[in-house]
This record gives C-alpha cells, structure tokens and sequence, in this order.
C-alpha cells in the first residue's frame, strides 16, 4: 500500500527560492498535506506551510499543485500515479512570505473596505422572518471559506499587480453579491461594486467557478447577476426610481 | 532587545467564537480592544463546528423555554455543571442567536420563516439554529465581518507566549509574530483567555493544530486555577477511514437527522446501552425511536441520541466486544432511511466529506465511524457572571473555561457557550479596564527572559526534533488517558510525560525564526505537556466514573464526587498541586427544575 513518492516543493522568501526534491513515503488514503507534515517531520522541520482543520472546512492550506489552485487537505494522493512527481508551490498572485506560505493581505484589505452589512428594524415580536428560497441565494455565497484560490486563478490579478488597487477578485465580488440579495441588508452597493471594487474588470471566463472547492457558482449565480443590476441602475431609470419607492416603504 | 510594544485596555487571546464575541463587546462598551490569533481571522476551530447553536428559541416547539434547556445540559453534564453558568447560558443563548442575524447571518428557515432548529443528542426539544452543516463556519464569518466593521485591531498569525503580572493582576501578555519571528507585547489591565482547547496532545481528535492548551497552561502559569481537567469528552463519531483522515468529525447531525448505529451483525447496538439515569426519556423500541422524529409528544428519544459520552462509550464497547467494522468503527447509516435528497441538503460538508477523502457516497451507504477526542469540559475556573479566573484582570470564556459543561456537554452547547461567555467576558474585561486607568509598566526582566525562553529551542544544537516529542505525547495520552481509564495507565502516563518534559527542555530546531513550524511546535509543547499532566493527575485522583472520565477500575458513579470538583493550581516548585473543593449549591427554585417530570 505505501510507496516512496517524489514531491518538488518550492522552498525560499521574498529574495528568491527554487524548487527542492523529496522522496518521501506516501501510504494509502493520504492528501498532499498529510505529505507535507511527513517532511516537516522527517526532512524539513522548518517547511513553512499554513494549516488548520485538514477537512476542507478552513480554506488555509491553499497552494498549486502541478500548477493548479487546490486545497491541500482536498487533494488525494491517490489522484496521482505512483510514479509521478507532484509538485506543490505556492500562490502565484500573492507575494512569498515563506516557502508555501504568502502574503494574503490584499484580501484583508479589500475585505474592510466592503461597506458593512446593514439589516432592517426587526419584526415587532423581535425577530426577523425570512422564507428559506430568499435566504437560499446568499446561503450560496457565504459557504465561502476563504482559500482564496479563486483569487488566484483570476487572470485580472493573478500576473496584474497594477490590478489590485482597482479589483476586489472574485471572492469580494460574490461578498457583494451576497450583500446584494441579503433579504434584510438596506444599503445599495451597486455603485460601490462598480466605481470600488472593479466589477467591470470581469469578464467571466468562469475560472474562479472552476476552482472553488466549496462549488459555488461564482460567475454564474453571483458576479453576473451583479452586473445586470449595476446595468439595471445604471441605464434604466424607472428601475432607479422603483428602488427609491420600495426602500421608502420599507422604512414605514 | 528589539521589541514592538502596544497598549490597548481589552487584549482577547483567541479570534474564535468566544474571543470575537468578547472583542466586539469590549469595543462597544469602549474599550481601547485588539485581538491576538494565531492562524489568519476566519481560521479559528469554531469553523469546523458543524451542527448548530443551542438555544431554547421554541421556533419548532412551544413547550421549549430556558429551563428545559437548563435540565438537559445539567443532567447531560452529570450535575457537575456550574448550576449558575448553566443557567445563565439557557437565558441568553436565545438572544445572542437572534443579533447574529442583526450582524448578517443567514441561518436557515422554519416554514414560518423563523430560525430552524434541528434535534440533537441529549436535548429534549429540537433547538439548535443551524445553516446545514456548517455552522460553525456562519457563526465565525459573521462575528469575523462585525469585527472588521467595527474596526477592532486584530493581530493575525501573533502566538501570545506568556502572560505578565504583577502583584495587582494582569498587566499584559508577551507573543511573536509567526511570519517574522519577532517579538510583540501589549501592555494591557485585562486579557481575555478565549485559546480553546487541547486536543492536539491525542492522536486521533478532531481538533486543529492549535488546540494545545496554550490558554490553560498561560492561565495555570500566571496563577489561575482550573477546574475538572479529567473530562475529555470524545466524540461518538469521528472518521476512521483511511487512516490520514481517522478522527475528523463526522456531525451529530447525521443521528439527529434520522442517522442510526449499527454493528457489523447488522443490529442497531445503542438499545443495549441505556442508562438508568436515562431510561425514562429514551425509546425502548425502534419503532418508538423512529416514530419520535414527527411525533415527540408521545414517543422518546432514540438512544443513537444518547449524551456523547454514553454513545462513545457503546461504540468503543462494540468494537472491543468484536462487532466493530473492517477499520475498527461502527456503522453509521443514514443512507437507508432517508432520501439522498435530504441527506444532501441537509448534510451538505458530510456529503462532501466522505466522497472526497474516503470515496464513500453517504446517499447510499454507512460510514465507518468511531470515537475522537473533540472537547474539554475541564478549563479555567471561573466567576459564572463575569468569566473572571483568580487572577485580577484575565478572563476566560469559550472552551478554555470550566465549569460551563460539568462532566460532559451536550452537542450544540458549545456555540452557544462562546456566544452568551464570550459576551460576558468581553464586558467585565472592559469594565475591569476602566477601573484600572494607571497601567502599571511592563518589566524589561520580565520581557527579557520570555524572549530568553522563546528563542531557547535555537541556542540548543543535536537536539530532538519537536515533531518526534509530539509524536510520543500524543500517542501516550491515546494510549493511556483515553476513554477508557485506569490507575497503573495513567500513574504509568505520568512517568512518561515527566520523561518528555525533559525532552522538550533539550529538543532544537532548525532554520530560522522566520515562519517556522518547527519552533512554532517547540514554544507549544511545554503547554502541551502541562495540561496533560493536569489531565492524567485530574483522572487518576478522581476515583469515579462520570461523564467524560471513566474508569475502569471505578465503574460507577459516586454520590460524594458528584460533589466534588478536582482544582489544579501551580504549586510554589512548578509543579500541578490537585485539591478538592465543594461543588457550589444549587438554589432551591432551580433545583425544582429537576423533581418535573419531563415533559
């Protein structure tokens, strides 16, 4: 069942780094994380790795594997022929901060700048009703664990540094979105999603949908039907005006 | 020495449930308030929680109210609770539940368009809010966004390595930054312990890489107390198939949504395995259990929902007796009594879970599960109003506290205890700073020797490697701290972890500080190694068998320790001095509560 495997991992810092080779023993059942913990134990007691729940749940041990954003704890030695070299390095569109670890911050950043949730008054008995098809389209968009790997794949950031200040990526595209279809949020962010966040950088080639180890449908269920409401506010007024009379309702 | 140094009058240590709940109550009470993480915001364990908030809500049934809720947690706790932190916790689950939806989250619905609340083990009513299967991962990303809308300072992947005192109390807490290696302090009236637990020091747990008991052995250190560190509990159900992923938890949800365990004869084991304690509320028939799922007036629990502690100890009973699976488990098979629909929507993680690290469709046949270390009820011992520890200025709320869960806590109750504790804690933290306006200085010896200590592991050359150390601690507790107890395992575990105490003190590391996992593990054994001790000396001093403790050469309850809690302090030489101290009394109008018959 166990087999010696070789793993190439990009070891260095922000000055430069290479590949390095290992041959380490793979056993039955294992992901490429568990391959990683065996050479911090055995080769490398200094290979820096993020980590949490090793279950898919955390989104921290994000890297590419043979050059495509995954989820370490997700991807299955078994997905690999024995003789095959897997090699494992770091986000491309975040800067090294060591070996497989980078610099996620920008997403942090972008993450703050996002206008807060705002929810309606509660309901006179204190509670707020929402019917489980309402809350349905946000529940999509907020089972996001934040890998990050769609951040990584998307080609407007991935080898566009200048991009940054201008484009949220795709998570904080479909944290818009989410915001968007809240059933009890009060603000429009439509102009923000826009002007800030750089909507209009997207040109859904979909490939974040790709990635997302949680298969949410970022393209398709979130990112576009932003843009048709950006258009919708921007270009037809009576929707415009129709939103000004049903938010003014609300607040009777 | 170069040091970055901070004031702030609220530090929380810890960004899960507890500690962001704490933070964003410090901060609106006005408090100057950071938090301190070791891994990025949004990572903490709270994320792996899976099954739902408990909280007596009565969306689903009217009849639910706080003192049903009170009942089941004390009698799941085996009356070890603290009455007054189970009491206040049934109280105001409900309410911190509902400004969670003030804050953005989305949990999911009743027909009514109320909060859903789903059935769990131990609890009489169905009540736990949930968002399928993943709503630890709702509770952290809502509390995680309300903290960056307030603006609070959070000091992401910053492992806080002592806390500083003086002779008044907590002045500060001392830490590194992971990524960099250097070295940060906070000089600060009141810190907020909210570290979680220990369970790396198992083999096979469902915890994280950061449950090492940091916030238990900091609080031990700094003059603290903590209370009944003998209750682990071990969750009925991990993963134990393949073996890389032996110990993930797989949700109670499965058994509350209809789930059932059987052993490789096919039969469904857990009727054979009813306490009398638990006799009167549980089903005597399948027939019964299963009518209990639409009917709950006239029927009684299946016995699959038994208290945690009860069925982890039915699973490990079967496997010994021969009747286990080909991997050591039980079965554990949803697939054949509900659709695959349901199982999907309701269970999504679990669907996911399964196909993608065992290949096992969970729509169409049994998993393979087992018992895994998940949780300890033990911790910080605690003022129930105020989550204050014995040392003025530190508090403690969430899992590193004690006394919430007695000897054993029920599923849903821990969500629920971060909310209502984590809250509370965040208040006093901020009243206690406000009280405090000359903020003592922090004592260049005192920060001159934790970074002496710190960087320890690097002076040392030919050591031990930190990872073989882990290795042998984890499989010493596995082996000899486990479910199953006894005085030669334990007095035999104590040897051993004193044998790796002076591991520890002459392993080394390689490379340098800058994000490196290997000194990262050498600065988290020592709490690894504390608490376990206070584990293994809690268990074999107490000479019962309660909840999560059992033993097998004590079977039985005892009436005298189920009056009894177990106090662990430092002792004047370092070492773990154990004392016993009477369980607090319970007031009459709240001990009716248990003389009703349930309804």
């Amino acid at each position: 069942m166990s087999y010696d495997g070789t793993f190439r991992v990009w070891r260095g810092d922000a000055g430069g780094g290479d590949l390095q080779t290992f041959t380490v023993e793979v056993n039955e059942g294992e992901v490429v994380l568990d391959i990683v913990h065996r050479l911090q134990a055995t080769q490398a007691g200094d290979l820096a790795v993020r980590w949490n729940c090793k279950a898919g749940k955390c989104g921290s041990c994000s890297a590419e594997i043979n050059g495509r954003p995954r989820l370490m704890c997700m991807t299955r030695m078994g997905t690999f022929a024995e003789d095959e070299t897997v090699t494992v390095t770091p986000l491309r569109t975040f800067p090294v901060i060591r070996d497989l670890v980078t610099d996620v911050s920008y997403n942090y950043e972008k993450a703050a700048q996002i206008p807060a949730f705002t929810p309606r008054a509660r309901e006179a008995d204190g509670s707020h009703r929402m019917q489980q098809v309402d809350v349905e389209r946000s529940q999509e968009f907020r089972k996001c664990i934040e890998c990050f790997l769609c951040q990584d794949t998307c080609h407007v950031i991935r080898d566009h540094e200048e991009n940054k200040a201008v484009f949220a990526g795709p998570r904080f595209l479909i944290r818009l979105a989410e915001l968007d279809m809240h059933p009890l949020d009060d603000v429009d962010r439509r102009s923000v999603a826009q002007d800030e966040f750089g909507l209009g950088y997207c040109n859904i080639t979909k490939c974040c949908s790709e990635v997302c180890p949680e298969g949410i449908h970022l393209t398709d269920n979130g990112i576009i039907p932003l843009k048709e409401r950006v258009v919708d506010r921007r270009y037809d007024p009576l929707t415009w005006l129709g939103s000004k009379i049903r938010r003014r309702r609300a607040e009777d | 020495m170069e040091l970055e140094r901070h004031e702030y009058d609220v530090v929380v240590v810890g960004a899960g449930g507890a500690g962001l709940r704490a933070a964003i109550e410090a901060h609106e009470r006005g408090a100057r308030t950071a938090v301190v993480c070791k891994s990025l915001l949004g990572k903490a364990h709270t994320v792996m929680a899976e099954g739902g908030i408990a909280a007596a809500m009565a969306n689903l049934y009217p009849e639910d109210n706080w003192r049903v809720h009170f009942r089941d947690t004390m009698r799941g706790g085996k009356m070890l609770n603290h009455w007054r932190m189970a009491q206040l916790h049934a109280q105001e689950a409900p309410d911190r539940v509902r400004e969670l939806e003030d804050w953005g989250a989305l949990f999911d619905r009743t027909p009514d368009g109320l909060i859903s609340q789903r059935d769990f083990g131990g609890h009489r009513y169905a009540r736990l809010a949930h968002v399928g299967d993943r709503t630890g991962l709702e509770l952290i990303r809502t509390l995680q966004q309300r903290t960056v809308a307030l603006g609070i300072d959070v000091y992401m992947e910053c492992t806080v390595t002592r806390l500083l005192t003086d002779e008044n109390g907590v002045t500060g807490a001392f830490g590194y930054w992971r990524e960099s290696g250097r070295f940060v302090a906070w000089s600060a009236p009141s810190v907020v312990l909210a570290t979680g637990g220990i369970g790396k020091s198992y083999k096979v747990t469902s915890n994280s890489w950061e449950y090492t008991g940091d916030g238990h052995s900091l609080a031990l250190q700094a003059g603290a107390t903590l209370v009944n560190m003998e209750f682990v509990q071990f969750h009925p159900t991990g993963m134990v198939w393949p073996p890389s992923v032996r110990g993930i938890l797989v949700t109670e949800s499965v058994r509350g949504d209809g789930g059932i365990l059987k052993n490789s004869a096919g039969n469904r084991f857990m009727f054979d395995y009813i306490p009398d304690f638990f006799r009167k509320e549980t089903a005597e028939t399948e027939d019964e259990a299963d009518r209990w799922y639409e009917d709950k007036k006239n029927n009684r629990r299946p016995p699959e929902l038994l208290p945690r502690d009860e069925v982890a100890r039915a699973i490990n009973s079967e496997v010994k007796a021969g009747r286990g699976t080909p991997h050591g488990g039980v079965f554990l098979d949803i697939a054949s009594r509900r659709t695959p629909e349901y199982i999907r929507k309701r269970l999504p993680s679990m669907y996911h879970q399964f196909k993608e690290l065992a290949e096992v469709d969970i729509t169409a046949e049994a998993m393979e599960v087992g018992p895994t270390c998940h949780y300890v009820m033990g911790g910080v011992e605690v003022d129930p109003d105020s989550e204050a520890a014995r040392v003025p200025g530190l508090f403690a709320a969430g899992e590193v506290a004690g006394g919430m869960h007695g000897s054993n806590r029920l599923g849903g109750n821990s969500l629920s205890d971060l909310l209502v504790f984590g809250r509370r804690a965040g208040l006093a933290a901020a009243e206690h700073a406000a009280g405090h306006p000359d903020r003592a200085p922090l004592p260049d010896d005192a920060l001159a020797d934790a970074a002496r200590a710190a960087l320890a592991p690097f002076e040392r050359e030919g050591g031990e490697n930190p990872y073989t150390v882990q290795h042998d601690l984890q499989q010493t507790m596995h082996d000899l701290v486990g479910i199953i107890r006894t005085e030669a395992e334990m007095e035999q575990a104590l040897a051993r972890i004193a044998a790796l105490k002076e591991r520890v003190a002459n392993l080394s590391v390689e490379g340098h500080r800058q994000y490196n996992p290997g000194w990262h593990l050498a600065l988290d054994l020592p709490h690894m190694l504390l608490v376990s001790e206070c584990i293994a000396k809690a268990a074999l001093e107490r000479q019962e068998s309660r909840g999560g403790h059992t033993r097998d050469d004590f079977p039985g309850p005892v009436p005298e320790w189920g009056k009894t809690n177990l106090i662990c302090s430092r002792a004047p030489d370092g070492s773990v001095a154990l004392t016993r101290q009477p369980l607090p009394e319970m007031p009459a109008d709240l001990a009716e509560v248990f003389e009703e018959v349930p309804a």
